[in-house]
């Protein structure tokens, strides 16, 4: 994108959040990415997400596959640990991570084709296990990486930039984490940064499996006429079911909302999520609606966009396994290794 | 007609139809002849299938302590009609076939030479009892009772095996021992009891565990301190994983909060499973999978990707028949160089090689050590053979003593007061550089972790310094691996000897009995059993001192051979290779049989002295 570097040094004005980190601490390393590409818009959404939430940068883990998406995690949030992982493989690497501690904050980052094709089958299943995660797919229907192959979500009768029109169906990726069992399914546009910086705060906030969508353009291979992921298409066909704001708690309710057009849902852990609903009925905790909707709209050519569905009293992989509090990581000899005495006795007990 | 006579020293060789109920009947038999401080080594050898299929249960009864499998069988319980033809035919001359009569059979189906003993086992079910699956289930039970008699093996200590069994379950106890009792009065009606085969209660068994090689290396995990097991579901490495549920449910839940001190997931398949533990492990906790030699092929991408970012993993590879599905429920070590050179790209990985259940137990504990120490994945070679039969061996032990060393861990406080953290940087020359937990400092020791190339501070970089530097620590650091795994064991021969001969893993009880067959016949050998990889100088020096040294494996291209080769400067020449691989576990008398053979033609008879 830019080859200059950033100044370390930061402006002695710029706004500090509550835990004492300006925005620009949120920010990593310069990317490489080609200008425009909607990653980078998506990275920072994230950072600003992370700024607003409070968050400590250095308890969130970043996790990612392989591809032009994958790279991102190494341009937002620096003070984080990050692991790019191999291709496809991002959702057990997280769920691994994520079992050994459950204190922090898992930000696991794809692309289409790395979940959608080579990892289709790791990406169902850590959503069937409902680890607890904010699952991002920066999806462009290419292969950036490797100069414009179709991936698995582009769109049937859509054109390549060599004009080679696509014959296979598309995989629907929010249709499947709905099946899965997600319990936060979103759907965003990566040049939409006022919908997409609450959906990524909401998902943070979700104790659960937590899916977001992120159509992302992509300039160097799929932004021609003929594509069905380019800015222009993307614009014209965005219909938005909802606006989102999220509450953390700690904020006062202070927006306006004409009355009847506002939902408010409480999760689990106590958490506000309102909704201001853009389109009439539209219930986002029932599961079999929303899957009706969204593929009537999807017939109907709209890209529905918007938290789609939600869960509000999600669990997590944790609960379903019943651990301890204390992150698994912490536990020393003390806790996890039993004494001779008990050994003697498993010992007596083979005899 | 010649009787087969011994005591304490034969082979009982049960047949079944597998899914009959006959497995624990077969282990009763078994534990009774332990209980009578007579060591016994039992084989499950059993096909990939629930019900229907042949199955069969060889126990070897051998005063000595010998627990390779020995080859022949003394005395054959025929159960299953599909196999009898094969069944008749293994039974040694003068031996004996205990066979159920109740359907009269024609005289060709028998032998001349083994003596008979037809006892009508349906007839007397179907007598007793009137459901379907209790004449099936006691049927076993019945004939073990028979068995007690024909051997002389003391009824009591069946019974009271039931008591501890069926404790507080008066009536299944009740039911047994009649069943028990009545295949037992049985024979001693019928039939000349005591056969020439007979069971002398002895003192032989000592403080000696009975336990497979699986729940040993899944209690290892428990003490080493694994939390997070994920693994896929393969023969034979099923029961180690379903044996770590087992012992944590027992000894991993925190009694205040009833909740769990572990994580154990089921995962989709061998590249999640793999996945999952990497993922724990770079996080900071002891993780592992078990699987076998598909699951490694499998897993491969992931090790390397362990290999080069450096994140500590235990990989339990439970050997079975290869290549391909092979031979799912058959024994052999031919995962080793699939394993020592796993994944594209220069690598090499630590293997351990344990010889039975009580080193599964030591070596699953220590390979988390050697893991969190080294970063890198640490293999524990275990298979069939060890993995799912109960074998008598050492007990268990544990120091209290002992603490977790997780190797090279930068903390908070040392972040915080300016040490240098670099993650690819080695700061004493071991090869291995210090590495952070996620989540530890705000605004220290994060870092990038990838599969491609980076400098010493985890700074993505494609120069070739960069990746040369980085390669030559790896090899330091495996060469600080040669002194933290197992040596190996020296075992001398009684006098001098010419010939070496090396060995590992599960062929050392069938090794240990050769050893000492071929000194009785004037062949003296020193042996060696490798414990582990990479090899030290003790092993090369070894073979140096020796002109012949024999290598002995369960495979077909003597890959441990090919690995000593490969990677000391051993002379190729004085290797000679003893073989086998048809998935049955090695015996003795094939060990007896290749070394005399080579042996033989290697001993240079001197040339008369003309003059």
């Amino acid at each position: 994108m830019t080859y200059l570097a950033k100044p370390r040094l930061h402006h002695p004005t710029l706004a500090k959040n509550k835990v004492g980190y300006t925005r620009r601490d949120y920010e990593g390393k310069i990317s490489t990415l080609c200008a425009g590409c909607g990653h980078d818009s998506i990275s920072a959404a994230i950072v600003q997400a992370c700024w607003e939430l409070d968050i400590e940068p250095h308890r969130v883990a970043k996790l990612s596959g392989i591809g032009c998406s994958s790279k991102t995690p190494d341009y937002f949030l620096g003070n984080s640990h990050g692991f790019n992982s191999v291709h496809g493989r991002m959702p057990s690497v997280l769920t691994g991570a994520n079992l050994a501690n459950r204190d922090l904050i898992y930000m696991g980052v794809s692309g289409d084709g790395d979940s959608a094709s080579i990892g289709l089958g790791q990406f169902a299943h850590c959503m069937r296990r409902g680890v607890n995660m904010v699952y991002i797919v920066e999806n462009n229907g290419v292969y950036g990486l490797t100069k414009g192959q179709f991936s698995a979500t582009a769109d049937k009768g859509s054109k390549s930039k060599r004009g080679v029109v696509n014959t296979e169906e598309p995989i629907d990726m929010i249709g499947l984490a709905l099946l899965l069992g997600a319990t936060f399914v979103a759907r965003s546009f990566s040049g939409d940064k006022k919908q997409l910086v609450p959906l990524i705060e909401a998902a943070i906030e979700h104790q659960g499996a937590a899916f977001i969508d992120v159509i992302s353009p992509c300039v160097a291979f799929n932004n021609h006429p003929g594509s069905t992921r380019s800015y222009d298409y993307v614009r014209e066909h965005n219909e938005a079911v909802n606006r989102l704001d999220v509450i953390t708690g700690r904020e006062e309710i202070t927006a306006d909302y004409a009355p009847g057009e506002v939902t408010e849902v409480t999760q689990h852990d106590g958490s506000v999520l309102r909704l201001r609903k853009l389109a009439a009925d539209y219930d986002a905790t029932d599961r079999i609606k929303v899957m009706h909707y969204l593929q009537e709209r999807a017939a109907a050519g709209e890209v529905v966009t918007g938290l789609l569905y939600l869960d509000p009293n999600a669990a997590d992989l944790h609960s379903y396994l019943n651990t301890v509090d204390a992150p698994l990581n912490q536990l020393t000899e003390r806790e996890l290794c039993p004494r001779a005495v008990t050994l003697d006795r498993i010992n007596a007990a083979l005899r | 007609m010649k009787q087969l006579q011994a005591i304490n020293d034969f082979v009982v060789k049960f047949s079944n139809v597998n899914g009959s109920g006959s497995a624990s009947a077969n282990e009763l038999f078994a534990r009774a002849i332990l209980r009578m401080g007579v060591p016994v080594s039992p084989r499950n050898i059993f096909p990939s299938n629930i019900q229907g299929l042949p199955t069969w249960y060889e126990v070897r009864i051998n005063e000595s302590g010998y627990q390779g499998r020995r080859g022949g069988v003394d005395l054959m319980v025929a159960m299953n009609p599909q196999t009898w033809d094969a069944d008749l035919k293994e039974i040694e001359s003068g031996g004996y076939l205990f066979y159920d009569s109740s359907k009269p059979l024609p005289k060709s189906k028998f032998r001349d030479d083994v003596n008979v003993v037809g006892m009508p086992l349906t007839e007397i079910c179907n007598a007793t009892y009137s459901d379907p699956r209790q004449r099936q289930l006691f049927k076993n039970i019945i004939y073990v009772g028979a068995l007690s008699a024909l051997l002389e093996i003391d009824a009591g200590e069946i019974e009271r095996l039931f008591s501890e069994q069926y404790k507080g379950k008066e009536a299944l106890l009740q039911s047994n021992i009649k069943a028990l009792r009545l295949g037992r009065d049985y024979a001693l009606q019928h039939f000349n009891c005591p056969v020439g085969l007979r069971v002398k209660r002895s003192n032989n068994v000592g403080n000696k565990v009975f336990i497979d090689g699986n729940s040993a290396t899944a209690l290892g995990a428990v003490y080493g301190g694994a939390t997070v097991c994920a693994w896929y579901p393969i023969t034979p490495s099923s029961s180690l994983a379903e044996a770590f549920i087992r012992y944590c449910q027992k000894l991993r839940v925190d009694p205040a909060s009833g909740k769990n001190r572990y994580a154990i997931i089921q995962a989709e398949d061998e590249l999640a499973s793999i996945g999952i533990a990497i993922g724990a492990n770079w996080n900071g906790a002891r993780a592992f999978t078990a699987t076998s030699g598909p699951g490694v092929s499998l897993m491969t991408e992931f090790i390397g990707l362990a290999y080069f970012a450096e994140i500590p993993v235990v990989i339990v590879d439970v050997q079975r028949g290869g290549p391909s599905t092979g031979m799912p429920t058959r024994t052999q070590q031919s995962d080793l160089l699939s394993c020592a050179y796993a994944s594209h790209g220069d690598t090499k990985h630590v293997l351990l090689f344990p010889e039975d259940p009580a080193e599964c137990f030591e070596f699953a504990a220590q390979a988390f050590e050697l893991a969190d120490r080294l970063q890198t994945p640490v293999f524990v070679m275990s298979d069939l053979d060890i993995g799912m039969n109960s074998r008598l061996c050492n007990p268990l032990q544990w120091d209290d003593t002992r603490a977790y060393d997780r190797g090279k861990v930068m903390t908070y406080a040392e972040l915080e007061a300016g040490k240098d953290f670099g993650r690819y940087l080695d700061v004493d020359g071991d090869g291995i550089a210090y590495r952070t937990y996620p989540g530890t400092h705000p605004t220290h020791g994060a870092y990038f972790t990838r599969g491609t190339t980076k400098d010493r501070y985890a700074r993505y970089s494609e120069s070739g310094p960069d990746y040369v530097d980085n390669a030559q620590r790896l090899l330091r650091k495996f060469e600080t691996a040669k002194s933290l795994v197992p040596k190996p064991l020296l075992y001398p021969a009684d006098k001098p000897a010419r010939f070496g001969a090396i060995f590992y893993g599960s062929t050392s009880p069938a090794m240990q009995e050769a050893l000492d067959v071929l000194a009785g016949r004037g062949i003296h050998i020193n042996a060696l059993r490798v414990r582990g990889f990479p090899f030290q100088d003790e092993i090369a020096d070894f073979v140096a001192s020796h002109p012949w040294v024999f290598v002995v494996e369960q495979n077909r291209d003597a890959q441990l051979k090919t690995l000593l080769v490969n990677e000391t400067k051993i002379n190729a020449s004085r290797l000679l290779s003893v073989l086998h691989y048809d998935g049955t576990p090695i015996t003795a008398r094939f060990i007896v049989d290749q070394i005399a053979q080579h042996a033989g033609a290697r001993t240079v008879v001197p040339l008369k002295k003309v003059g």
